[in-house]
């Protein structure tokens, strides 16, 4: 394991987008800020400007209008970032995946390193996704 | 010259100042975990904070003075890097004192939110300059009582505007803390700290949850890692020139060196209580607050120490 991978995962900045979803992805996001979970023990820390953040947290189905927003935003994102996809909707477009307002999946717009399914995800699968992200970050670095 | 260098750098300047911050940093969030009922980050958090940030790249707004954009970064960490090896050097030694080092340390303090001022204007970002109009709000309304608590302890040391000269009275006639004015002018004093670093009820510059953290909001990587160390060695001048004129001085001795970390650590503690006890005030209230209370306190303060009490 890296020098540079370990010091990046023991600090990771998130910032967190909606692209459309219905809120209780957003929700359940601020749960983990709670004392019951704390996620900021492992450094994890809610940003609310794109250049402060190592972590794109995307949530909801994607629709049209909000494609062009989300490249602009993994282009200010200063690498190395990562992008979450967060949810079934943002996995998957989940029950919207017919819609007429839904253009692409997330992955196939922006580069995806990390899935959190769920509808929406529990605080501990977010923890959970969140500490394998960091694994997977400093499996990389061997 | 390499001495003077050496005192700049590591001790006590840049590495040193900004060690001690960055755990006063780490504290003030730990302390904020606590009292949430939350457990709260690691010793080491700011450290990784700020090593990450220089392992990310930095982008250039577009629009935006690269120069003053770039240049400003650096500024406020000088500004800020001098003020505190100023007041550790004289607290060492206070024979190395020169006339009006006190003013000097007080403008060299005022460098790193003018320097922040001026790069949120130069990023072009609207909130970040939504945000530099208020921190230029702010300091108009805490300089005032500022200035004028900081006659007490000129006043009392026989109208010296040298460190080393009211360290010196200190250590003859015990610390000025121990009078009416003294804590009198402490009080004022530690409110417009308060507001210098940007804690919680003066913090409406950076407020991240309504202008997403102001003048901060284009600055990445490295430069707002700087600009983060900048506040962190903040952190710690601020305190130590308060101990500096309150409390005599950091002494260098086993006993000393215990009392004056007490004493920092007592300051911070309040700070981060008065941080996590207040909501955000609005602009219009810091000032009418500042331009009130404050003063008139400081005010009463420098006729009480013009008479001796």
């Amino acid at each position: 394991m890296g020098i540079k991978e370990k010091i990046l995962t023991k600090s990771l900045y998130v910032f967190h987008l909606s692209s459309g979803s219905c809120n209780n992805c957003d929700i359940e996001i601020i749960d983990c800020l709670t004392p019951r979970y704390d996620i900021e023990r492992f450094g994890i820390v809610l940003v609310g400007s794109i250049k402060h953040a190592d972590v794109l947290l995307c949530t909801g189905s994607v629709n049209r209008l909000t494609v062009p927003r989300i490249k602009v935003l993994y282009e200010q994102m200063p690498k190395p970032g990562f992008v979450v996809a967060f949810g079934s909707c943002g996995a998957s477009r989940g029950l919207f995946k017919d819609s007429y307002n839904t253009g692409k999946p997330l992955d196939e717009i922006i580069p995806v390193d990390m899935y959190i399914p769920g509808c929406p995800p529990r605080p501990e699968a977010i923890m959970a996704g969140l500490l394998k992200l960091i694994d997977k970050l400093n499996s990389k670095g061997k | 010259m390499l001495e003077n260098l050496f005192k700049f750098m590591v001790y006590p300047g840049f590495l040193f100042s900004g060690a001690i911050g960055l755990l006063a940093g780490w504290f003030d969030r730990k302390i904020t975990a606590r009292l949430q009922w939350r457990v709260g980050p690691r010793w080491y958090q700011n450290f990784m904070d700020i090593a990450k940030l220089f392992l990310k790249e930095t982008l250039i707004p577009d629009g935006a003075s690269r120069m003053v954009f770039f240049a400003m970064p650096l500024l406020a960490i000088a500004g800020s890097t001098l003020a505190s090896t100023i007041i550790m050097v004289i607290n060492q030694t206070p024979g190395v004192t020169f006339i009006g080092d006190l003013i000097v340390v007080v403008y060299l303090m005022l460098i790193p939110p003018l320097a922040l001022m001026l790069g949120g204007f130069a990023s072009g970002n609207p909130l970040a300059s939504l945000g530099g109009s208020r921190e230029m709000k702010l300091m108009l309304s805490y300089e005032l009582p500022f200035l004028l608590a900081l006659v007490v302890p000129i006043a009392k040391a026989g109208y010296s505007i040298q460190l080393g000269g009211i360290i010196t009275y200190q250590a003859l006639h015990g610390p000025i803390f121990f009078s009416i004015s003294g804590v009198l002018s402490f009080v004022v004093m530690l409110l417009c700290i308060q507001a210098k670093l940007g804690f919680v009820p003066f913090d409406m510059p950076e407020a991240e949850t309504e202008i997403v953290s102001g003048m901060y909001i284009e600055y990445s990587g490295p430069a707002l890692a700087m600009l983060k160390l900048a506040k962190a060695i903040l952190a710690f001048a601020l305190p130590a020139l308060l101990i500096t004129l309150y409390f005599g001085g950091i002494i260098f001795t086993a006993s000393g060196i215990l009392m004056s970390v007490l004493e920092y650590i007592l300051i911070l503690l309040l700070m981060i209580v008065i941080k996590n006890t207040n909501p955000r005030v609005r602009i219009d209230q810091a000032v009418r607050f500042f331009w009130r209370i404050p003063t008139a306190l400081a005010v009463l303060a420098v006729v009480l120490a013009y008479l001796g009490l």
